[in-house]
């Protein structure tokens, strides 16, 4: 077995701990670290449940493994509001829009948009769209999320 | 996932030495985790090659460069390639999702292995898993299966985007190995599956790629068109890439490859040849397609991908020759 240290900053605190190779870093947070926002779906990259992001960008963190984040920037779901009973702003247009309903997928979509929306130059509403396609969602029938996105698109107009 | 050691390459040689004692390669780890997690592969020793330099895109004569960690997603947004090789961008957006996008690399997107449901569940059949254990497509769910370059051993398709825009644009595959460096150009990268389905590629032990080169722009017209289950986010089920320039209009020059149509991403001269010198027609295109496709051979659920190339290719040409 091998063993690696690995440290990175996680929404703004310094981690560290020891891990095997093998752990991805998607189990790395959850069973590790504790921070369970990056959810565990199919763990095959497909249905972007696990997106965090890695530099300010959005990857899986399902097949990925937590020492290929060593010394990294890694930002999760807890980290996108200042406090427990605060919202980030797009996720109070997830609420406006019931743009969720078990919340499952939530995570991760939200990770994505947050991604894009502070992208230079930004995207617009069509490449937001492409970009969601990495998200699956049992629940909602997307059509809240893609009013998220004409909303965030708007706002900037 | 099986236990595995792991170590960080800081350069390529440092990369070539564990590579030389049997350790493979990791990059964005896209593919390669998600085998190892279905234990299809069970390395024993990792090299994780993102640290080596090998992640810039840089001119190369008339042509480009991209390094082999070069990412899809940087790849596809580098202003060059969009000015200049659009094909090349196109192509990789059309593929995976952008989380994706984000790490995998131009290396490893070559070497990607096929989506062959068999070759994912380890309680089939599958030569290309497991060298004699049979082929359990054949005779199975095999509507993404290729009908170009198959063999008694197996169908599967190459499934990835990117390698069919680079074919279409005569890019070269540069490595260094153990035998020193070579030059392969992409048309020769893949290896059809004969009676050995197990190598996708010609990349012997030990040996690493370090970047692909595109020679001088075209200034051809160039569309990658995929055609999928649905509209984003799925693997092709066809795909064409064309790189096409016309004159006085007639079709002056024209470079065509196609994806998941093949066992590997797929270009056959001959169908270049009916087109050069023509002016674009339907009866023209239909006979090109007829070039493309007159060895093509269905195994049942996949038969459709014969008559579906034949329009994906008018489709894209009419698209290309339009004034
Ligand atoms: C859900 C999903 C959907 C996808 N959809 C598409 C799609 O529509 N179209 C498409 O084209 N692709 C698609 N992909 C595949 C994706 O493009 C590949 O997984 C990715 O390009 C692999 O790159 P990587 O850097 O992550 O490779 P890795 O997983 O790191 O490596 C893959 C293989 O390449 C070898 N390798 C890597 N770099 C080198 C090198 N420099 N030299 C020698 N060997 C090397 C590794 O040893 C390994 O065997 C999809 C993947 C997923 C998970
Ligand atoms: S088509 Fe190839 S990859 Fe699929 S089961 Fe047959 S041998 Fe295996
Ligand atoms: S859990 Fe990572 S993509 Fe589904
Ligand atoms: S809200 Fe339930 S999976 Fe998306």
């Amino acid at each position: 077995m091998s063993l690696h240290f690995v440290e990175f900053e996680l929404n703004g605190c310094q981690i560290d701990g020891m891990v095997e190779a093998r752990r991805t870093l998607l189990d790395f947070l959850r069973c590790d670290v504790g921070c369970t926002g990056p959810h565990a779906g199919c763990e095959h990259g497909v249905c972007g449940a696990c997106t965090v992001l890695v530099e300010g960008q959005a990857v899986r963190s399902c097949l990925m493994l937590a020492v290929q984040a060593n010394g990294k920037t890694v930002e999760t779901v807890e980290g996108l509001s200042g406090g427990p009973k605060e919202l980030h702003p797009i996720q109070q247009l997830f609420r406006e829009e019931f743009a969720l309903q078990c919340g499952f997928c939530t995570p991760g979509f939200l990770m994505t948009l947050v991604a894009l929306d502070r992208s230079e130059p930004r995207p617009n509403a069509a490449e937001m769209r492409e970009a969601l396609s990495g998200h699956l969602c049992r629940c909602t029938g997307y059509q809240g999320v893609l009013r998220v996105i004409d909303r965030l698109t708007e706002d900037r107009k | 996932m099986k236990p595995f050691a792991l170590d960080h390459a800081a350069s390529p040689d440092a990369a070539l030495a564990a590579l030389g004692k049997g350790a493979t390669a990791i990059a964005g780890g896209t593919n390669l985790i998600d085998l190892m997690k279905l234990q299809i592969a069970t390395p024993e020793r990792l090299v994780s090659i993102r640290r080596t330099g090998l992640d810039r895109i840089a001119p190369d004569g008339d042509g480009l460069r991209i390094g082999a960690l070069v990412t899809n997603a940087d790849c596809a947004a580098d202003p060059r390639v969009r000015q200049d090789w659009p094909l090349l961008s196109q192509a990789i957006l059309a593929g995976a999702s952008p989380q994706l996008r984000n790490r995998a690399t131009t290396g490893g997107n070559l070497c990607q292995r096929t989506r062959c449901g068999y070759f994912y569940d380890t309680t089939q059949a599958c030569n290309k898993r497991e060298a004699g254990s049979g082929c359990a497509a054949r005779d199975g769910f095999n509507r993404i299966h290729a009908v170009l370059g198959t063999s008694d051993a197996c169908i599967a398709t190459y499934p990835g985007d990117m390698a069919v825009a680079l074919l279409a644009l005569d890019a070269v595959v540069l490595t260094q190995g153990p035998y020193g460096p070579r030059q392969i150009p992409l048309a020769m990268f893949h290896r059809e599956p004969g009676d050995d389905p197990t190598r996708d590629n010609v990349l012997q032990p030990g040996e690493l790629i370090t970047a692909v080169r595109l020679p001088a722009p075209t200034g051809g017209r160039q569309i990658y068109r995929k055609v999928r289950d649905r509209a984003s986010y799925a693997f092709a089920l066809v795909s064409v890439a064309v790189d096409l320039t016309m004159e006085e209009g007639r079709i002056a020059r024209c470079a065509l490859a196609f994806g998941s149509l093949g066992t590997v991403p797929w270009r056959d001269p001959a169908v270049e040849e009916v087109l050069i010198g023509q002016e674009p027609s339907p009866a023209l295109f239909a006979r090109a397609a007829e070039v493309l496709l007159h060895h093509a051979r269905g195994f049942g659920a996949n038969d459709f991908k014969i008559p579906l190339a034949a329009r994906a290719l008018a489709a894209t040409l009419a698209q290309a020759t339009k004034v």
